[in-house]
């Protein structure tokens, strides 16, 4: 992490509160934007028109987005967030990982 | 105006007397007074000076509003302009001074500006662009260029001080059930409710006592409701101004903890930057009064209504002594009375036609009359009026201050910060909220609900909504509409003078008159958006409190349009001034971001390093001895590696363990090269690239058993590659059973390089014959223990091109393995080497790092294409061969050499062709040192064709920001050793 990023984290005020299975509601600065979570990245041998499509052409959402957030400065599980791209109001958030969902569910 | 001090009025401590200072003189006030109700108690009027004209202002409302009383506190570094003296406490000692003038506000110079009127209308700034008609004389930056230092130092507010600011400020956080924000009958009402029900309740209060605009009530006792307050369990955070708020109902909000105080506690921040997390919010944040735009209507002595109330009931001070009110609404009768109660004659200008109200007969009530034009320039001396009906006839009425309403304005700035626009009520000429979908109510005048019973039903009602959201309980919810004056406000935004050059002005703070705002009109800035920036309405440092809804309704009228179909701009936080010190908070001077230390960095210092900073790591930069330079420094270092040995911390490389049975796949798809058939000791260099074909990193991984390997990567790309690969086995591999731990923090390390290292590390280790050619190879590794019995993990690997080995150890026996390594090397002339003397190695090799691998470098380019593998996929191995990443002009890795041995470079120089040094040229020169080997300056870059298109060719590096230009040629990136005799040694 940059200087420059810790510096403008620690300046706003933090604004998207994610609730993270594992650790609970807490402020988007602990996070990192991931992507798009809707990309089915192809296999590696896939031809490269495969690739193209997933890693450059992109939806451009306005609404509920499904996005991938890392828990950087928390208990680092890739998470799939339902986010309105309008609002900012966060429908869902789960793991990733489809065991350590699993996992987080039953835990609460 | 003559303000006077009343006896049995206010709410102030007169046992408590406070002397303070105004432009130099000695004053008295009492403890509870603002520096303005002080300020008027002296009967000292004329307190700024306006931004363009100069023109004298007085007190112009009580609170954060106000755009007349901006004061300098202070002085030194400690000085504080644009200081609303409203909303300052008065304390023992406070030094104000009037701002903007010279030599005083009361005689400032620049007061010719006012009669250069037409000079400065709105876009003058912009216009001197277009140069002096008629024929355009000095048009672009030449006339700007000379008006710009001008209006830079006529135009402006306070001075900032040059110096750092002694204060420290906190951040803080805090979290609650419901926030409610401000302390009126509505506000109260809501928290109290809450608290009732055992909720966690704050209550933010921007002032230093509770209640609103109760505060300007004849009785109300602050300090009994703070305590009614208090002991229902509500947090009251007074003295903190609630300034945006923001998704998922978070409050940013600033607390003033020491800006009334004399001498503050050192220990204490002087103000606290909160981030409040609540479940639901309760905003009651009021209604602002507007003024009325008329000629000079900004005459000393103009004041708001119920500023000029809340003086007299809650500071005892009566602002006038023949008072005039303008009104076109109910508010101002209840002031009215009390004002002539107080002793002042009072007349009151209604524009309506009907009203009905009883007055005491000694005020003289005129109805269907509007104000036209204040008589006075530094004070009032009257008033002349006229008839809505017939502007032209006027008539005099000598008075001393002239109150003004023009009617309200909720305070719709912070659920506007939610994206929520504000909707017209032609009812109550205001803007209200509009809907609100997210977990906030507002409720009271900032709803625009008038009357005080509706506005603490509607508290009471807000408080319902609250526990609705956290399930307390279900009810219906339904509000109290707005409104609840007895007679209809009626339309008055602006009476039209037919002076020309009039003054009647909108935007105070910034001087923007009517006649600007139709000036930006006919240029054609109709959006409310252009003309806010081209007449620059609302955009100092009120935001338009008071003038906003005047500009837009002067715009509506020039457009033919209605307020709601005009719109309005969009507030922003935060609602009032937020010092960049409190957003700052801790993190200035050392702690400005986090600093990252080697286990061995008192090591290092120890033995002389001069540190550097790197990422967030300090690193030895080099090792002088008695006086060198880093020059000589880092080249006598280089030399020394090169002849004997030298040992340099690489603990800040990213370290990661990576675990299970599926490792070796994992490595396998990351990597470009082929990991499969790493066998178990061994280790590999690899390069990672991106899902897009280009370089992410390069490093090394270790197979330390069949399921275990331990990653090197980049100090700068640390910290993204662990992310890269928790996020590929997270979403896209989640078959694999493959665990990544970073250990970086784990292990220490340290490089031992040079002929001699191997010497030096048999010395080191437990068994003197171990660190043989064969039991440790090029690329292998050791699990072994040092002479002193800790273990360590060696690796035989060269980043110099010597032979050469890095060293591993747990961190906390750092300093030991330094010291064993240190001793070992001494006996061989060795040397410590820092991160110059590492450059000047890589370098001279052609090794490659983050300053080459920039995001835009493919594998080929880094000439590292034999790397790539063919036998296998990996990341990035379908997007690598795209068409422009396999271009023949692409930028590839070479060497550079000055033509001129005794010329120099820096890294950033352009590479262009002799007759075309212009633009990005063919190439750019990354990193560069002298190499003591070869005796001259060595660079190494990208040029576009790479080394065979331009071999033998001469080619100029320029490097315009230098102002230099050298005559350079290319030549291959390997510039010492190139077939690697002493790296497999």
């Amino acid at each position: 992490m940059s200087g420059a990023l810790v510096l403008i984290q620690s300046c706003t005020v933090d604004m998207i509160r994610i609730k993270c299975p594992y650790c609970g509601e807490r402020d988007h600065s602990e996070f990192t934007y991931g992507g798009d979570a809707s990309i089915k990245y192809p296999a590696l041998d896939a031809p490269e028109s495969e690739w193209t499509k997933a890693i450059f052409f992109r939806e451009n959402i306005r609404g509920m987005q499904k996005e991938t957030w890392h828990h950087t400065n928390g208990c680092r599980l890739w998470l799939e967030v339902e986010r309105s791209t309008i609002t900012h109001e966060i429908k869902s958030v789960k793991a990733c990982h489809p065991q350590i969902e699993k996992i987080t569910k039953s835990k609460s | 105006m003559t303000s006077v001090r009343k006896e049995k009025y206010g709410k102030i401590n007169r046992g408590k007397v406070l002397g303070f200072t105004w432009d130099n003189k000695e004053y008295f006030g009492y403890e509870g007074d603002s520096l303005a109700s002080a300020l008027l108690a002296n009967n000292i009027n004329i307190v700024g000076r306006s931004f363009k004209y100069h023109r004298p202002r007085g007190v112009m409302s009580c609170g954060v509003e106000e755009s007349g009383a901006l004061v300098t506190i202070g002085s030194g570094s400690k000085i504080d302009p644009n200081v609303r003296a409203t909303t300052q406490e008065l304390y023992s000692g406070l030094n104000a001074k009037g701002q903007n003038a010279f030599p005083s506000v009361n005689f400032d110079f620049g007061g010719v500006n006012n009669y250069l009127g037409r000079f400065f209308a709105a876009g003058f700034y912009y216009k001197t662009f277009m140069g002096l008609p008629p024929f355009e004389w000095g048009k672009g930056t030449g006339i700007w260029m000379v008006f710009e230092k001008i209006i830079r130092k006529a135009a402006g507010m306070g001075k900032a001080s040059r110096e750092p600011d002694p204060d420290s400020y906190e951040h803080a956080n805090d979290f609650c059930d419901v926030l409610v924000v401000g302390s009126g009958p509505a506000g109260i009402a809501a928290a109290q409710e809450v608290a009732n029900k055992n909720l966690d309740v704050i209550l933010i209060e921007q002032d230093s006592l509770l209640g609103g605009n109760s505060l300007s009530k004849k009785e109300f006792d602050a300090t009994l409701l703070h305590n009614e307050l208090k002991s229902s369990g509500v947090r009251v955070m007074s003295r903190t101004t609630a300034f945006g708020v923001y998704d998922n109902t978070v409050v940013g909000a600033l607390e003033r903890v020491t800006d009334h105080l004399p001498n503050p506690d050192v220990k204490l921040p002087r103000q606290r930057f909160w981030t409040i997390r609540a479940k639901h919010i309760i905003l009651a944040s009021g209604a602002l009064e507007r003024h009325v735009a008329f000629n000079n209507n900004d005459v000393p002595g103009a004041m708001t209504v119920n500023a000029s109330r809340q003086y007299l009931n809650r500071y005892g001070v009566l602002t006038g002594n023949n008072i005039v009110i303008s009104t076109n609404n109910d508010s101002v009768y209840q002031t009215a009375v009390e004002l002539h109660e107080a002793g002042s004659k009072v007349t009151i200008l209604d524009s309506r036609e009907n009203i009905n109200h009883d007055l005491p007969k000694e005020i003289n009530l005129h109805l269907n009359t509007l104000p036209f034009n204040i008589n006075g320039r530094k004070k009032i001396d009257g008033i002349d009026v006229c008839k809505t009906k017939d502007l032209s006839k006027k008539n005099t009425i000598i008075c001393d201050q002239v109150l003004i309403s023009g009617g309200w304005s909720p305070i719709v700035n912070l659920i506007s910060h939610r994206g929520i626009k504000p909707v017209w009520n032609q009812e109550n000429l205001c803007f209200t909220p509009g809907d609100i979908k997210e977990n906030i109510s507002v409720v009271g005048s900032a709803k625009g609900i008038w009357n005080e019973r509706d506005c603490v039903e509607s508290g009471l009602i807000g408080a319902n909504e609250a526990m609705n959201t956290l399930g307390i309980h279900k009810k219906e919810i339904s509000f109290p509409s707005a409104g609840g004056w007895s007679n209809p406000i009626e339309p008055l935004f602006e009476v039209k003078s037919n002076k020309f050059p009039s003054k009647s002005f909108v935007d105070f703070q910034h001087d923007v008159t009517a006649e600007d705002v139709r000036l930006a009109h006919r240029e054609g800035f109709i959006s409310v958006e252009h003309l806010k920036r081209y007449t620059t309405l609302g955009m100092a440092n009120d935001q338009g409190k008071m003038g906003n809804i005047i500009g837009l309704s002067l715009m509506a009228e020039q457009l033919d349009k209605t307020i709601p179909e005009v719109g309005t701009t969009v507030f922003r936080p935060p609602y009032t001034p937020v010092p960049i010190g409190a957003l700052t908070g801790r993190n200035v001077g050392k702690h400005f971001r986090p600093l990252r230390v080697t286990p061995m960095h008192q090591w290092n210092i120890d033995h002389g390093a001069k540190m550097i900073e790197v990422g967030l790591y300090q690193r030895p930069w080099y090792y002088p001895k008695k006086n060198e330079t880093l020059s000589d420094s880092y080249i006598r270092e280089t030399t020394i590696v090169r002849k004997t040995v030298g040992i340099c911390d690489v603990t800040s490389l990213g370290k990661i363990a990576i675990q299970g049975p599926d490792a070796t796949e994992f490595v396998n798809r990351i990597y470009t090269n082929l990991f499969a058939k790493l066998p178990i000791g061994k280790a590999r260099y690899g390069i990672m690239l991106r899902d897009d074909g280009i370089v992410m990193d390069d490093g090394t991984s270790w197979r330390l058993g069949e399921n275990e390997y331990f990653m090197t990567t980049s100090t700068a790309a640390a910290a993204k590659v662990m992310s890269w690969l928790e996020e590929l086995l997270q979403t896209r591999w989640t078959d694999l059973k493959v665990n990544v731990t970073s250990v970086s923090e784990q292990w220490a390390g340290a490089a031992i390089a040079g002929p001699k290292s191997r010497d030096v590390l048999n010395e080191c280790v437990l068994d003197p014959s171990e660190i043989t050619k064969e039991n440790l190879p090029f690329m292998g590794i050791l699990q072994t223990k040092l002479k002193d019995d800790t273990p360590c993990r060696i690796v035989r690997i060269s980043f110099s091109g010597e032979l050469a080995y890095e060293m591993y150890i747990e961190s906390d026996y750092a300093h030991g393995m330094m010291d064993i390594l240190w001793q070992s090397a001494q006996k061989y002339d060795g040397c410590l080497y820092g991160l110059e003397a590492l450059g000047a190695l890589r370098v001279e090799k052609g090794h490659v790092t983050a300053a080459e691998l920039d995001g835009r470098v493919t594998i080929d380019d880094a000439g590292l294409g034999k790397m790539a593998s063919t036998k296998k996929s990996y990341i990035g191995s379908a997007m690598r061969k795209r068409g422009v990443l396999i271009a023949d002009d692409r930028e590839m890795l070479v060497g550079f050499f000055p033509i001129n041995e005794k010329e120099t470079f820096n890294a950033g120089t352009i590479v262009c062709e002799k007759n075309n040094i212009q633009g990005s040229g063919i190439g750019r020169i990354t990193s560069v040192t002298h190499s003591p080997e070869l005796g001259h300056w060595i660079g190494i870059g990208f040029v576009k064709g790479g080394l065979e298109k331009w071999k033998e060719i001469t080619l100029v590096g320029a490097d315009p920001v230098r102002n230099k230009q050298m005559e350079i040629k290319v030549v291959s990136p390997h510039m010492i050793d190139p077939e690697g005799k002493r790296m497999y040694a």
